[in-house]
């Protein structure tokens, strides 16, 4: 047969495939990220089934998975959303980052991955997946709930928090050294500053740059951009999905509303792929090892977020239901803990152990996530009931 | 009436006040122009009963609904010392005769002796509408007349 027709019945197979999967997901209530990483790990590196011929295409639509994602990401919360969530919710947002990234840490630190790897680490057990989230408060019809808004401010800050992570972790991730770490952070600090007083200040010139009444014209021209933008910064050694995600951040109002409505398609898409992609270079045999670690991480960083959500609810005065609500709602970790390892991993900085455990650890969490979300509710009336104390809506 | 404004990063906004059965009521709105009217639990204000999706004509005619019998009873306490005459509303029926068509087409003064004074869409009133007003399905017709006009009124736009 013809090579490129090989390719497209293997490429048409794995999208058919994905396809199939991702409706089983939803249809069971969880997301399919998980099942895709799991498509990817039966296939190639001792799976079930070699790809071949089509490794050049599956490895760049990753990587424009991954810059979609990023980007979708920043174009998510306009830049005075940032702000507003900055302001109202720095204490549950550092609450977030010291109870769900010091688990990760201590994970790191005892297979010996050292500060690098722990910061990774800690990164992916951070995290909370805002895509899973924000499609499980609308299943669940929650967008109404009083607790959302605070869910919502929490996710809004790790926003933020990851436009901070990123540029450090890739710095550190390319070897610099203890001053260049400390000018790495100054210089994202600084880099995200701009961008926010761009977004800020000036958002309507840059939406201005790639707006277009023509919605050809317009995704040609926001795909475009957000391709540069990645490759340029890839460039300059910051990844390229910190300068998709800065872009995304810049780019405001209107503007940012209609990329998101013509980019989810592909980001869809192209995720799937990076998802795939991900665990084809993740040899399942690696997995076993690490699982014992991944469940007693799962289940810690369950009871953190728990936490996390439970106090942040609790400050704005919200009842013990919702904050059972709110707590559970944030337990879910997906494709930007998977983003993290990819980084690490493609570095080369840190064992490759730390694929599997990323793997592992979020096939856990992804699916944990929205069953928690749907569970809590029984479960809290039943644990309160037993105790035999006041209703819970006290 | 207390109406809470929240917004929702990367949703939207909701908007609900407290009423007095004890349950909030409100409405969110999608970034995407989608409503959803939210209820929330009688036993936990922070939950919601019910959240129903509604598109905007739908919301619209809602709004019409819950909207136009306080314009008419308005309107009806401003008319009470006018002997005779009285105030009432009538539909215009999605793909019915007026539907599409303007005001003037109606010829409802000649006809009737009634006339309109406002038309009710999607919650928001257009008073005294002009003859080149052009009716849609979902419109409330405000009408103001004799016993005998508003029932020859309502023959003209509902049988139509």
């Amino acid at each position: 047969m013809h090579n490129t027709a090989i390719a497209l019945i293997q490429l048409g197979a794995v999208f058919f495939g994905l396809g199939l999967l991702g409706k089983m997901a939803w249809r069971v209530g969880i997301s399919p990220i998980p099942l895709y990483l799991i498509g990817g790990l039966a296939f190639g590196q001792g799976g079930l089934v070699p790809l071949h011929g089509i490794e050049d295409f599956t490895h760049l639509s990753s990587e424009i998975g991954v810059i979609l994602l990023l980007l979708l990401l920043g174009l998510e919360y306009s830049a005075v959303e940032l702000m507003t969530g900055l302001k109202k919710s720095w204490t549950a947002g550092l609450l977030d980052i010291v109870l769900n990234a010091t688990p990760g840490v201590i994970a790191a630190l005892i297979l010996g991955w050292g500060p690098v790897g722990a910061l990774a680490m800690g990164g992916v057990t951070y995290i909370s997946s805002s895509g899973i989230i924000a499609k499980v408060l609308g299943d669940l019809g929650r967008l109404g709930n009083r607790e959302t808004p605070v869910v919502l401010s929490v996710l809004v800050f790790e926003d933020l928090a990851m436009a901070v992570y990123l540029p450090i972790l890739t710095a550190v991730l390319a070897g610099v050294s203890f001053v260049g770490g400390l000018t790495a952070v100054g210089i994202s600090l600084a880099a995200i500053t701009v961008v926010l007083v761009i977004a800020l200040k000036f958002g309507r010139y840059v939406s201005a740059l790639v707006d277009s009444p023509d919605p050809e014209v317009f995704l040609l021209k926001v795909l475009g951009a957000a391709l540069l933008v990645a490759g340029v910064a890839s460039q300059l050694q910051v990844s390229a999905a910190v300068g998709a995600f800065l872009l995304g951040i810049a780019i405001s109002g209107s503007t940012a509303e209609n990329a998101t409505r013509m980019l989810e398609p592909l980001r869809d898409l192209f995720a799937a792929m990076f998802f795939v992609v991900f665990g084809l270079n993740t040899d399942p045999a690696s997995i076993p090892p690490v699982l014992v670690l991944a469940v007693a991480l799962a289940v810690a960083t369950t009871l953190t977020k728990v936490a996390t959500g439970w106090w942040a609810a609790r400050r704005q005065g919200i009842g013990r239901m919702g904050r059972a609500r709110a707590g559970a709602a944030l337990v879910a970790r997906g494709e930007f803990s998977i983003v993290i390892a990819s980084l690490t991993v493609a570095s080369g900085a840190v064992d490759g152990q730390l694929a599997a455990l990323a793997t592992a650890y979020v096939l856990l969490m992804a699916v944990l996530g929205p069953v928690a979300a749907r569970v809590v509710e029984p479960l809290a009336r039943k644990f309160t009931r037993k105790r035999g104390t006041a209703p819970a809506t006290a | 009436m207390n109406v809470e404004v929240t917004p929702l990063p990367g949703i939207g906004t909701r908007q609900d006040f407290m009423i007095r059965a004890g349950r909030r009521i409100g409405v969110i709105t999608h970034r995407d122009g989608k409503f959803e009217l939210i209820v929330s639990h009688l036993d936990d204000p922070d939950d919601c009963a019910a959240s129903i999706a509604l598109t905007p004509a739908e919301a619209s005619t809602l709004a019409g609904l819950l909207g136009s019998p306080q314009l008419v009873a308005h309107l009806q306490e401003q008319h009470r010392e006018v002997a005779g005459i009285s105030t009432k509303q009538f539909p215009i029926v999605p793909g019915s005769r007026f539907d599409g068509s303007p005001l003037a087409e109606t010829e409802l003064r000649t006809r009737t002796g009634a006339s309109i004074v406002a038309v009710v869409r999607a919650g928001s009133v257009h008073a005294s509408p002009r003859p080149d007003f052009v009716f849609a399905g979902g419109d409330l017709v405000v009408v103001v007349g004799t016993a005998d006009g508003l029932g020859a009124a309502a023959e003209l736009l509902g049988g139509g």
